[in-house]
């Protein structure tokens, strides 16, 4: 059970090192627990998880069509 | 990444129009993502180009053609790391004092936090209200202004989804760097969107709003 013990502090260190899943198995489903359980730290999560969803969505934008006809050119040579 | 080792890359109609056709559906995010790499419209369709023409010759490579999309933008990014790094090693200077601001207006920032406060919770949820209210604009603002190597960390990793093993290797770094560095852009960066919230008024907006009317649906 002391094992198990996980409080919210530890939770919010290694909160970036579980979303990029780099804890081992055992810590990362202890923080999943952790989560399911805890309001606040759930709240959190989901929070930085949106975030990062926003971040990724933002690195989208609309090719020119200039590089388009320079890709096709491009493939033309080989 | 492998040598290219393949002659034959598969180049048959066939597969060129399969190539051209993920490519093209690829087009944006790839053109997205070299932009907030080098933050720079000419420089980015360089990158795109060239990392194209080295997957085209490389296709023979690809084993595993559900993999089609990771390897092109792995490709991408070892292309932008290759003449980033060159360019680095002749302004390193400037890079270190980049980072040496970085650092010192650093100190763990947490957007959450901030936002987490007992006096904005009266009005519902704020972070959620805050993180959609950004604009694209305003998230692509707040990357642009990291520093180069906090930048294309925060791509890699948060983005591009490498591993720190990964984004290491690739940076040449150790990986405590990568770890220090990252917990460090990140800072820089929700410290960066804070600024913009509180200047467009997303954060002071909420208040103007009737207590406890704001909806705290989740």
């Amino acid at each position: 059970m002391n094992a198990e013990h996980i409080d919210c502090e530890d939770v919010i260190e290694q909160l970036f090192a579980f979303l990029d899943r780099e804890l081992d198995e055992e810590r990362q489903q202890r923080i999943e627990r952790h989560l399911n359980r805890c309001r606040d730290c759930f709240t959190r999560a989901k929070f930085e998880r949106r975030l990062r969803a926003r971040i990724r969505d933002a690195s989208e934008v609309k090719a020119p069509e200039r590089l388009r006809r320079r890709i096709r050119g491009l493939l033309n040579e080989f | 990444m492998q040598e290219p080792d393949n002659q034959e890359s598969g180049q048959t109609g066939e597969s060129r129009r399969l190539f051209e056709r993920e490519v093209e559906r690829l087009m944006d995010r790839l053109y997205g993502t070299a932009l907030r790499l080098t933050r720079c419209p000419d420089d980015a369709e360089d990158v795109v180009a060239e990392a194209v023409g080295r997957a085209w010759s490389r296709l023979g490579e690809l084993r595993d053609p559900q993999q089609f999309e990771g390897w092109l933008f792995r490709i991408l990014h070892n292309t932008f790391i290759s003449a980033w790094r060159r360019r680095r090693c002749r302004q390193d200077r400037e890079v270190e004092l980049d980072l040496n601001d970085a650092e010192s207006d650093a100190g763990a920032f947490s957007l959450f936090a901030q936002l987490h406060q007992p006096f904005l919770l009266w009005w519902g949820t704020p972070e959620d209200r805050v993180v959609e209210a950004l604009l694209r604009e305003d998230i692509q603002r707040a990357v642009d202004a990291l520093p180069d190597s906090f930048r294309v960390l925060v791509m890699l990793v948060e983005v591009e989804g490498y591993t720190y093993r990964e984004a290491a290797d690739s940076l040449g770094l150790p990986l405590g760097t990568v770890r220090s560095r990252l917990s460090r852009a990140r800072s820089t960066l929700q410290r960066a969107l804070w600024e913009q919230a509180r200047e467009a008024g997303i954060v002071q907006g909420a208040p103007a709003s009737t207590p406890g009317a704001g909806g705290t649906q989740e």
